[in-house]
């Protein structure tokens, strides 16, 4: 081999293992994360304890805590995490923007819309709110993109059309709720902000159909989804179908936002934040997704137990990762007005 | 070398029904380096869009060695048929040889390994380019050269024996034009590769052009050696404009000096 070559090959090796170290070590913080919201709470259950009521044991004092409890709370955290990290930046990377993410351009609120409706005025519950809210959410990111056509899809046009149709809908859910009659705030909570409050072990079959069903078909997507990252036109002359590929995308990204906003609610940011904060630890070796849907997962992980434990009252998820991703938002756009437009 | 033949029949195509290309007959010299000129707005980036698929024609086709290009499946017909578009864009962060790397797209699957051809096509692209030096520094921190010349050796790690070039060498100033061009010069004598190019300089399109293109309203104006194509009477159809042509003492290609309202010697002002 050249040594030219060598240094190629050494190169590469190098960048494939900092990228895999990285997702290890997402891996290992949300799996310590998922224990920490079994074990710590408001009560201490002893690791061994918690093993042993996931083996199907009756432990005095532990199963219910644990078992009925953290668990769900834990599971549901941690798939809709996953579901918000994938989706969001799919649409980051397909549309080469951090602000294209489905929570800002109203795929978000469009499930939530349609959950609420189902919910409150027909008064529907479980699977077939997840199905409607997943046809709402297409429709919106169908409305979204046809609005923003003209000559392909502008960026910015896309995100200004978005952002309009995300307050629209919002305004739409506290509409509904506002009008049913005995609402609990906990309850108009998840659909503000998003929660795990609540949470049964059954809401994960949704999440876990939605994971699999789309989540494949976005990572046969991923390495053409990469080619994007070069520009619409290189992508073309790479021999992707750009259009196709964009298709396959939206909808499955769509599908498994929509899924986790009808179980939790829209849980803020965390489709926002992902991808960024990704990229930031991974940079620019291979695809996001994976790291990703990690880094969401222990945003949703991390913001409950915050949320649960941490803080001196009790608050919903969305209410942490909101903390966390306005001031994100604020620097985006404030560097989005220093570069004029290109992020 | 290779025989793979590009052809554009009848061709016509635009943007939002508006007609640009009227119905063009040209058929690229294989092996060769053809320029296609023109003044702003007669079609040559359409031209080249519709050539590499990016753009559908409305009349006619592109055929590739007889088969046409909007009915080959985009990967394989992606390993004959390169091009560079005008305005690619670097993911922040990326390095040299990852961004490189990406050339190798077309060649492979969603489950195949990456390969010691895969390494070999990057090593050369990146050798070819004089840009191995830079291969592990971010793309974002080069100059307008290097990042050219990195974007061309992407091109290159395609292996594609066809190369389409939209306006290489805009906002380079002159030294790395030549760069650049020498560059897909060499390209052209050491691997037989098909070069065809959008240039907005028509003497370096001259100097450069084994064939030269020059269009005017979406149609080819004239077509053949810079000899012949580079005239006073083609600069006064195509672009309008009095001018002189000589020879270039260096290359003894024609060399077209253009004729103003200003500061001209004598009689010949417009």
């Amino acid at each position: 081999m050249s040594p030219t070559l060598e240094r190629l090959v050494r190169h590469r090796t190098r960048r494939t293992r900092r990228r895999w170290t990285v997702i290890c070590g997402f891996l290992a913080l949300a799996v310590f994360l998922f224990g920490l919201t079994l074990s710590v709470g408001q009560s201490v259950v002893a690791p061994r304890d918690v093993l042993r009521v996931l083996a199907g044991e009756p432990v005095p004092g532990a199963s219910f805590v644990v078992g009925q409890l953290r668990l769900p709370r834990a599971v549901l955290a941690t798939l809709a995490g996953v579901c918000f990290g994938l989706g969001g930046a799919a649409f980051q990377t397909m549309l080469r923007n951090p602000l294209a993410s489905p929570d800002i351009i109203g795929i978000t609120s469009g499930a939530g819309a349609a959950a609420v409706f189902a919910i409150v005025v027909l008064q529907m519950s479980g699977p077939i709110v997840s199905l409607l809210a997943v046809g709402a959410g297409l429709c919106v990111a169908l409305a979204v993109y046809g609005l923003s056509f003209r000559n392909g899809v502008g960026g910015t046009r896309l995100i200004l059309v978005g952002i309009g149709v995300s307050t629209m809908l919002q305004s739409v859910i506290a509409y509904l709720l506002s009008t049913a009659p005995s609402w609990s705030l906990q309850e108009a909570m998840r659909w503000l902000t998003g929660s795990v409050n609540g949470a049964q072990l059954q809401q994960a079959l949704p999440l876990l159909l939605a994971i699999g069903l789309f989540g494949s078909l976005l990572l046969s997507r991923v390495r053409d989804l990469e080619a994007l990252r070069l520009g619409d036109e290189t992508a073309s002359a790479l021999g992707v179908q750009v259009n196709r590929t964009r298709m396959t995308v939206i909808v499955s990204a769509v599908g498994m936002i929509a899924a986790a906003t009808a179980i939790t609610g829209p849980i803020a940011f965390v489709a926002f934040l992902s991808g960024p904060i990704a990229a930031r630890i991974v940079r620019a070796s291979g695809s996001l997704l994976l790291p990703a849907a990690l880094v969401g997962a222990i945003l949703v992980l991390a913001g409950d137990y915050a949320g649960q434990v941490l803080l001196p009252s009790r608050y919903p998820v969305g209410v942490i990762t909101g903390a966390l991703g306005a001031p994100y938002l604020l620097l985006l756009i404030v560097r989005v007005n220093r570069t004029g437009g290109s992020l | 070398m290779t025989d793979h033949t590009l052809v554009a029949t009848g061709l016509s195509a635009g943007y939002d029904g508006k007609t640009i290309l009227h119905g063009l007959d040209l058929a690229i010299p294989t092996g060769r380096i053809t320029i296609i000129v023109g003044a702003n707005a007669c079609g040559k980036s359409t031209f080249l869009r519709t050539l590499s698929r990016l753009l559908v024609p409305t009349k006619g086709h592109v055929l590739l060695d007889g088969a046409s290009i909007h009915r080959t499946p985009a990967r394989q017909l992606a390993r004959t048929l390169g091009l560079l578009p005008q305005a690619p864009i670097a993911p922040e962060g990326i390095t040299v040889a990852d961004l490189v790397s990406r050339g190798r797209h077309p060649h492979k699957s969603l489950f195949s390994r990456w390969t010691r051809k895969d390494d070999e096509a990057i090593d050369s692209a990146l050798a070819a380019t004089k840009t191995f030096d830079l291969a592990e520094r971010p793309v974002d921190e080069l100059s307008g050269g290097q990042r050219q010349r990195v974007w061309i050796a992407m091109a290159l790690a395609q292996e594609t024996d066809i190369l389409l070039l939209d306006e290489p060498t805009t906002f380079l100033d002159i030294h790395h034009q030549i760069e650049v061009l020498d560059l897909l010069t060499d390209l052209n004598r050491a691997r037989g590769t098909t070069i065809v190019m959008v240039l907005h300089d028509l003497n370096l399109a001259a100097r450069y052009a084994d064939v030269l293109v020059a269009m005017t309203g979406g149609q080819i104006h004239a077509f053949g050696p810079p000899g012949e194509v580079l005239t006073e009477d083609m600069v006064r159809t195509v672009f309008g404009l009095e001018s002189r042509v000589i020879a270039d003492p260096l290359s003894h290609c024609p060399m077209m000096l253009p004729i103003g309202r200003h500061r001209m010697a004598g009689h010949e002002a417009a």
